[in-house]
């Protein structure tokens, strides 16, 4: 416990000192784009009014907190439980991906002011968008939730926090059913553009594909969380290390099965809508590099991390899917979109984008440190032992 | 007797299929043939002569800016162009057919489609087909998410990204104002060589294929608009094949919004599917642990009954023995107990005697 007081106590440590300034020019950048437009601080256009604020923060986002669900379904619906530490930072790292999903989409609103609209206004039903945010809407909420159980223990609320002990089961059925549709949804908003999405990442089946792979990048990112968490906050870590390095041989071994199904389906598009002989073309080649390098040697070095009982293989084939991930949505939404116009029509992100961006995950980790140095997250409290 | 056959079906449909069918209706996105009456325009590419009048008449009407170089300055082909929130349509110049000589020029705007993608994936209900044709936008509810920039197929609307304040989505409004007022649209008024015409769709069609008809070498087959995508309000007539001039001939006559949709009627099913199948789920696990839990106790229950008679024997000898042990204990206390007794009646007696003289009120109380 020490140490955590030692870098609460200092203000100016390097981190602090690099997250500072990461967070201080973020500021300068969101007010000229509040004051000036979208245009001065983005590289948009009306060929590509989706950039990284979108394919990073909301698309990549999205399934990067998938991990919440994931863990907490498996602990307390499927019984494993053994992964039950690894819950709370997992819904934690959940509950901060989407509360800086709905930051970053607010940056990237034209009119951030008329976000309620849809639920206020005028509903647009017939819209996938619509059904996201609802989802994502009642998700974060839900996520919310069930984060609170370790703020009451850290307040000492024994009242409230029963309460909401006693939701955890409906809360998780709640959760796993908003994922599985706004995360597939994700997937279904692409389904309208068969002409402007190239045809190897293009398929009726895009939903399915954004479930799957969704699935896999919350795993990886539980694994990725836990490799920097366990280090930060061993101090407060009261599993030994021989059962945290099982709990993330598990956690790849679901990740190899998870990247498996997501090749397959892969396959199977290409299959079904015949289109083999594009791989032979650039874009061809592009799409191998995604498939062969972010999904099949990820899936392959999971399943010998988890044969051979080597955790850095699993850690390792974790991060290579975390980049995956966003790689593909970087192809969904900017890269292999709008493929056949002419280059000097591509969108590039402006630098102002790109440190949006890493402000954002930086205010997460800023977050999370704060969070887990006062609650129980990476402990159980003793008066909680054993519950929900 | 087929209407309410056809009404018997939707009714037999899933819960999904309803939601989504009503859903599709309420963005009137949904298959339908269209209204009586509705107006069209027709682009004739192989009248077109490039001289862009339109775009400087949609700029009039519209209220924009003139353009920064002359209307007839040819160098603007020189580059390819794009509908932007001042300039609702712009002509652009493609290659020639094979064989001949002079240029393709194709007028850009947004087509003002029978299904409108725009309309679907709109989560507030912006775009609104209007039974004359024109597809409009409401910008008061607009939330600036651009999902409908990124949605058209034809690349026709543009976002007022410099405004921080009042971003809007830009298109051209198939001049709904100047229909209204019995007008013709500002560029079909303006084209000097009749490469613009403005009616009712269903005759606009036939119009085009009587001209195909009529003079079959000059035209590909095909009225570009009648299906594609489920058709749309402005028609193309072209001498060369329509993907040269960036139209997506052939993908397909479904609708993309039924497409954009369909999947949305998994959503139903997955609210009503789950939460039974995942409880039975926890049912199975918590019970799977229950019966571990019974097991354990099973377990522990027939363990200490096996010791239980390897140590009754042992158990019975050393109740015996505590008994004994006990008898000893108690014979000796109540031996101490009397001796005690004995010992203090005997102080007693000594006490009584030897106060008897010193004060006998005490004594006699
Ligand atoms: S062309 Fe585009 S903007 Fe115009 S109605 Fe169709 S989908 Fe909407
Ligand atoms: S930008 Fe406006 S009109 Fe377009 S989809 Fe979003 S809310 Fe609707
Ligand atoms: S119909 Fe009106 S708004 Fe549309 S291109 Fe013609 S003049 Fe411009």
């Amino acid at each position: 416990m020490s140490e955590a007081v030692q870098t609460r106590g200092k203000l100016f440590t390097p981190f602090n000192l690099i997250a500072g300034v990461i967070l201080l020019v973020g500021a300068g950048i969101l007010l000229l784009r509040f004051t000036q437009g979208l245009q001065a601080t983005t590289n948009l256009t009306h060929y590509y009014p989706w950039g990284i604020w979108i394919g990073f923060d909301v698309m990549s986002g999205v399934a990067l907190a998938a991990g919440g669900f994931v863990t907490s379904s498996a602990v307390y619906l499927f019984g494993m439980k053994e992964y039950k530490p690894i819950v709370r930072p997992a819904i934690l790292t959940g509950f901060l991906g989407y509360f800086l999903v709905v930051l970053g989409l607010i940056v990237d609103l034209g009119k951030p002011w008329h976000l309620p609209y849809p639920f206020l206004v005028q509903a647009g039903p017939t819209s996938a968008l619509f059904e996201v945010s609802l989802c994502v809407a009642l998700y974060l909420t839900t996520l919310f939730v069930e984060t609170t159980p370790a703020v009451f223990e850290w307040l000492g609320w024994k009242r409230w926090r029963k309460v909401v002990g006693a939701m955890t089961i409906a809360l998780t059925v709640f959760g796993l059913i908003l994922s599985t549709l706004h995360q597939s949804t994700l997937g279904a908003m692409y389904a309208i553009t068969p002409t402007k999405l190239h045809p190897l990442w293009y398929s009726p089946y895009i939903p399915v594909h954004f479930f799957v792979s969704a699935v896999a990048a919350g795993l990886s990112m539980v694994i990725v969380e836990g490799m920097f968490s366990h280090k930060a906050f061993h101090h407060q870590v009261q599993i030994s290390n021989e059962q945290f390095e099982r709990i993330n041989l598990g956690l790849g071994k679901a990740g190899a099965v998870a990247l498996a199904i997501y090749t397959a389906i892969k396959l199977l598009s290409l299959s079904l809508d015949d289109k083999w002989h594009l791989l032979g073309t650039s874009w061809g080649a592009w799409y191998l590099v995604e498939l062969v390098g972010f999904v099949l040697l990820p899936c392959f070095l999971f399943t010998v991390g988890y044969r051979e009982s080597k955790v850095l293989f699993v850690r390792i084939a974790a991060v290579i899917t975390v980049i995956g991930i966003i790689l593909n949505r970087f192809n969904v939404s900017f890269i292999a979109f709008n493929y056949d116009l002419p280059s000097e029509h591509r969108y590039v992100p402006h630098w102002m984008e790109i440190w949006v961006s890493v402000a954002l995950v930086t205010f997460g980790v800023v977050m999370f440190r704060w969070i887990a140095n006062r609650m129980p997250i990476m402990y159980e409290h003793p008066d909680w032992k054993d519950e929900h | 007797m087929s209407v309410s056959r056809r009404g018997f079906l939707t009714g037999l449909a899933t819960g999904a299929g309803m939601l989504t069918a009503h859903k599709a209706n309420a963005a009137g996105v949904q298959q339908f043939t269209g209204y009586q009456g509705r107006f069209g325009l027709l682009h004739d590419t192989t009248l077109c002569v490039g001289c862009r009048s339109c775009e400087k008449a949609c700029k009039e009407v519209n209220g924009h800016p003139p353009p920064d170089r002359p209307i007839d300055d040819k160098t603007v082909f020189d580059r390819h162009r794009r509908i932007t929130p001042t300039e609702f349509t712009v002509v652009n110049r493609y290659k020639p057919a094979e064989g001949r000589t002079p240029p393709v020029y194709r007028k850009h705007q947004c087509m003002h489609c029978n299904e409108p993608c725009c309309a679907s994936v709109c989560l507030v209900h912006a775009f609104e087909k209007t039974p004359e044709g024109p597809v409009l936008y409401d910008p008061d509810v607009c939330l600036g998410c651009r999902y409908c920039v990124m949605a058209c197929p034809y690349h026709a609307l543009s976002y007022e990204y410099d405004s921080a304040f009042d971003p809007k989505v830009m298109r051209c409004t198939m001049c709904y104002p100047r229909i209204k007022e019995g007008k013709n649209p500002g560029c079909a008024d303006a084209c000097p060589t009749g490469a613009i015409l403005f009616g009712e769709r269903d005759k606009l069609i036939t119009v085009a294929k009587e001209r195909i008809r009529k003079s079959p070498d000059r035209y590909i087959d095909h009225v570009f608009g009648e299906h594609e995508f489920g058709g749309t309000s402005w028609l193309t007539l072209a001498g060369v094949p329509f993907k040269s001039l960036e139209l997506h001939e052939g993908v397909t006559h479904e609708s993309l919004p039924s497409i954009g949709t369909s999947y949305l009627s998994v959503v139903p099913l997955v609210v009503t599917i789950y939460p039974g199948l995942l409880m039975a789920f926890y049912a199975f696990s918590k019970r799977k642990d229950k019966l571990a839990q019974q097991e354990l106790e099973e377990a522990v229950r027939l363990a200490l009954e096996k010791a239980d008679e390897d140590t009754k024997e042992k158990l019975k000898q050393a109740a015996d023995k505590s008994a004994k042990d006990k008898e000893k204990a108690i014979n000796a206390a109540v031996k101490k107990a009397l001796q005690e007794a004995e010992r203090k009646a005997a102080a007693e007696k000594a006490a009584a005697a030897a106060t008897d003289g010193a004060d006998p009120k005490e004594t006699k109380s």
